[in-house]
């Protein structure tokens, strides 16, 4: 019999406590550790899906040089619009202006709100021509270089999933959640 | 004077073509998306070549972060994992056997209007910009998928998830944070687009749709869904697609698209003659249905409810027309969207007013076009 009933899902909303049964239809099939190891390489802030390995940013700067300057600048100074900006603390766009001023480049320095990201977003696409080439020494050189270059982290560090967890972002306070929600306020 | 050929001045006079595996456009009908070429860039849509509200699959507007992958149907697997009792690969087949679902809602990039939104922030915006360069980051089409709950169901969705990871089987597998709530909406994973296979620029073989919601949310080429506790804040919600607002900070998962119209005739670069005319356009909300489009044909000082087009769909384009008889003098023509939560399409001035003129990612102004006695149209974004 393929088709059994459960309860204990959630329903809609997202409401807890409200049960309603589910049909099973015991379609799919069972993914191995091995199906879900392959593909999850996600990061998140809290350090999570972070992989053995460790880099410095004097590691990461010869990488940097060989594979990301041709299409980021020799210093992250980038060649927007196809090739962002990475490096950047000037004064004129420090202090998170950029709601005021659409001429202002945003970097990984003066916007990102969390170090992981840069592992997570390098380790999935970068670089363009041959992204998930790097390993992950090189993904945590990378990082280190591009948060040193950016004043968020010292020269000398190294970073391994305990100390690139621990990174906190100059902006990430100013991050908030959406507060629109239609009706007659404009926001 | 030019000899034309005997079938092209007169088809009633010799047999015309045979019957083909697929049909063409007519030769004298050449709309095209624009501009093209980039792998991790835009093409908009056509919208002033468009009636009703679907928008054709080939001309549908398109933005991909590492171009478009080749992708093997045959092959490619679709993961759900995390916080689940059983992790489970699907199938493009395993997910045609469940129940589907066939509706029709806009995708529309949380950037569009940034070309008429940025092209002079300070001052004037580019008066020869088209409804295409204007709002042509949304298309409409019918999509059919399967409901995420159902997917998600089959693995048994643990009580402590709150968010789950989408992501593309792309070159830099593009990744979003959805809300769990979102699932339990509305959420599909689509396979077809206008009833056949969706094209690989809109994601072949499966994408997610997330109705309403900014489109790099609807993740394309759909290869994971992994449950969690919290948002994992990928580059494509923090980086980019944040709201940076006036007051110093940053909006964070603005999913929803707000109202928005735009006049898509008459528009830049037509020329219009004296007399009635039909204006046309295309209204939508990402909140449910458009209550109403008012059009204004004296520069703003009187408005009037457009005639809305049947059936007025949830979260899907709206076609509205409004009879004019132009007197030839100058105008602006105007219209303005306003959804069933009350909202009302603000100005641009209003828009600068409460998130400021640096902002990015959900511009939808009132916007207008400028007539002028000859009978050009230009665009008129300064509002």
């Amino acid at each position: 019999m393929l088709v059994s009933l459960y309860g204990g899902c959630r329903s809609g909303g997202g409401g807890a406590g409200t049960r309603e049964p589910k049909r099973h239809y015991g379609l799919g099939s069972s993914a191995t550790a091995a199906d879900i190891a392959t593909r999850d390489v996600d990061v998140a802030p809290d350090g999570e899906g972070l992989p053995p390995g460790h880099g410095t940013p004097n590691e990461g700067q010869g990488i940097y040089a060989r594979q990301c300057a041709s299409c980021h600048g020799t210093r992250g100074e980038g060649k927007p619009p196809l090739y962002p900006q990475l490096v950047g603390r000037d004064s004129i766009a420090e202090g998170f202006r950029f709601g005021k001023d659409p001429r202002l480049s945003k970097t990984i320095g003066n916007y990102w709100p969390y170090a992981t990201t840069v592992f997570d977003y390098v380790r999935r696409a970068m670089p363009l021509d041959a992204p998930g080439s790097l390993t992950s020494d090189e993904v945590y050189a990378v990082t280190a270089y591009l948060l040193s270059a950016n004043r968020i982290i010292p020269a000398e560090a190294t970073l391994d999933s305990a100390t690139l967890a621990a990174v906190t972002m100059p902006y990430v306070d100013r991050f908030v959640n959406d507060d629109r929600h239609g009706g007659r306020e404009v926001r | 004077m030019q000899q034309h050929s005997a079938p092209a001045s007169d088809p009633t006079k010799a047999p015309g073509a045979p019957t083909t595996p697929v049909g063409s456009r007519s030769p004298a009908v050449t709309p095209a998306r624009g501009p093209t070429g980039s792998a991790s860039g835009s093409s908009f849509t056509p919208l002033q070549d468009f009636e009703g509200t679907i928008t054709p699959s080939d001309l549908h507007f398109e933005v991909h972060h590492a171009g478009v992958p080749t992708i093997d149907p045959a092959k490619h697997t679709l993961l759900v994992h995390g916080l689940v009792d059983r992790p489970l690969l699907f199938s493009l087949g395993d997910l045609k056997r469940f129940p589907q679902v066939t509706r029709t809602c806009f995708i529309e990039c949380a950037g569009n209007g940034v070309l008429a939104w940025h092209n002079g922030p300070f001052g004037k915006p580019d008066p020869g910009l088209t409804p295409q360069q204007v709002a042509g980051m949304t298309s409409n089409s019918e999509w059919t998928g399967v409901p995420l709950k159902i997917v998600l169901d089959e693995a048994g969705v643990s009580r402590r998830a709150k968010w789950f990871l989408a992501e593309g089987g792309d070159a830099c597998l593009m990744a979003r944070s959805i809300p769990l709530e979102k699932a339990y909406d509305d959420a599909l994973i689509a396979w077809a687009q206008n009833g056949e296979a969706i094209r690989p620029e809109q994601g072949f073989p499966m994408r997610l749709l997330l109705p309403g919601w900014e489109g790099s949310a609807s993740v394309k080429w759909l290869r994971r869904i992994e449950l969690g506790t919290r948002p994992w804040m990928t580059r494509w919600e923090t980086a980019t697609y944040t709201d940076p607002l006036a007051n110093g900070t940053a909006r964070q998962f603005s999913f929803e698209m707000d109202a928005r119209s735009i006049i898509t005739t008459p528009a830049h670069p037509e020329t219009i003659a004296p007399g009635w005319r039909r204006i046309s356009g295309l209204a939508w909300s990402g909140r449910g249905r458009i209550a109403r489009v008012e059009v204004s044909t004296d520069s703003g000082l009187t408005w009037s409810n457009a005639r809305l087009e049947e059936p007025v769909r949830s979260k899907a384009h709206t076609r509205f027309t409004h009879m004019w008889k132009w007197e030839g003098g100058e105008t602006v023509i105007y219209s303005r969207a306003a959804d069933e939560t009350g909202y009302v399409q603000p100005t641009r001035a209003e828009l600068i007013r409460v998130r400021g003129a640096g902002t990015q990612y959900h511009f939808n102004p009132v916007y207008g076009w400028r007539v002028l006695p000859n009978g050009r149209v230009f665009f008129y974004g300064a509002t």
